[in-house]
């Protein structure tokens, strides 16, 4: 890491070798293989518009979608939310807290053995639904769960 | 500087157990300091989780996740002294990577 850091500074020392590296591509800004922020859909502050971005129609019901997420959140600034998917080939995982002021929390893209499977924790602005929406197959499938928040978290 | 995150990564079978804490504080642009001024945005917004080099999970967030948010996610295939490595990015620019290896179960 060291060594690492004192090549870099040595590449940076003057600006005009950085200005080279970065018209080379050789130090591109952000991780390069890390997908482009959905900027649409997580400023979306309608549910449906959110929807619409992530390019999730046709929604099906899905009971092989399981939410573990507790029914009375007492604190809002802290609710753990774990979606896990049996759908078979499952691409992506999106969680939506449809009454935030923007609704899309988080939105997860699975491959290379990554299973259907993820857990974070999310702030809750008040009592709402926490809807999972998973793609699988290019279909896409839905399941939601109430969560009751005594204390918002967004503020 | 960011803060290193806590990562722990298990053996359960052929599918790692991985469970990450990072240390950020996820300001969503709403809340207001003692002084009533507005603290600016400032979230983690990508994820990326890799085995062995392979991206498994690529995550985009918004202010919406807690603060110190924590993240569990398994991989399939995995075996004890894999490598799991983490590299999160946030709305300023500011970076983290961290590795872990794969520990058998105990």
């Amino acid at each position: 890491m060291n060594e690492l850091r004192r090549t870099f500074l040595k590449l940076s020392g003057s600006a005009g070798t950085l200005a080279l590296a970065t018209a080379a591509g050789v130090l591109k800004p952000g991780p390069a293989w890390a997908a482009e922020w959905n900027q649409d859909a997580f400023a979306a502050k309608a549910v449906s518009d959110a929807l619409k971005n992530l390019g999730a129609t046709n929604l099906i019901e899905s009971k092989d979608i399981v939410i573990t997420a507790p029914d009375i959140a007492e604190n809002g600034a802290v609710v753990p939310v774990a979606v896990t998917s049996k759908i078979a080939n499952t691409q992506s995982i999106s969680i939506l807290s449809e009454k935030n002021p923007f609704p899309l929390a988080a939105s997860f893209t699975v491959s290379n053995g990554g299973e259907g499977y993820v857990s974070t924790r999310l702030k809750m602005g008040e009592t709402s639904n926490v809807r999972a929406v998973v793609k699988a197959d290019g279909k896409f499938y839905t399941a939601v769960k109430e969560v009751k928040v005594t204390i918002g978290g967004c503020g | 500087m960011a803060e290193p995150m806590k990562i722990r990564a298990t053996l359960q079978g052929d599918v790692a157990d991985v469970r990450i804490l990072m240390m950020h504080p996820m300001e969503t642009g709403q809340r207001k300091d003692s002084k009533g001024q507005v603290v600016p945005l400032h979230f983690i917004k990508n994820v990326v989780v890799t085995h062995n080099g392979k991206v498994v999970l690529d995550a985009q967030w918004s202010q919406a996740v807690s603060r110190n948010p924590f993240l569990g996610v398994r991989v399939k295939g995995a075996k004890a002294g894999d490598k799991i490595g983490v590299t999160w990015t946030d709305n300023k620019g500011d970076k983290r990577t961290d590795e872990v290896t794969v520990a058998a179960p105990s």
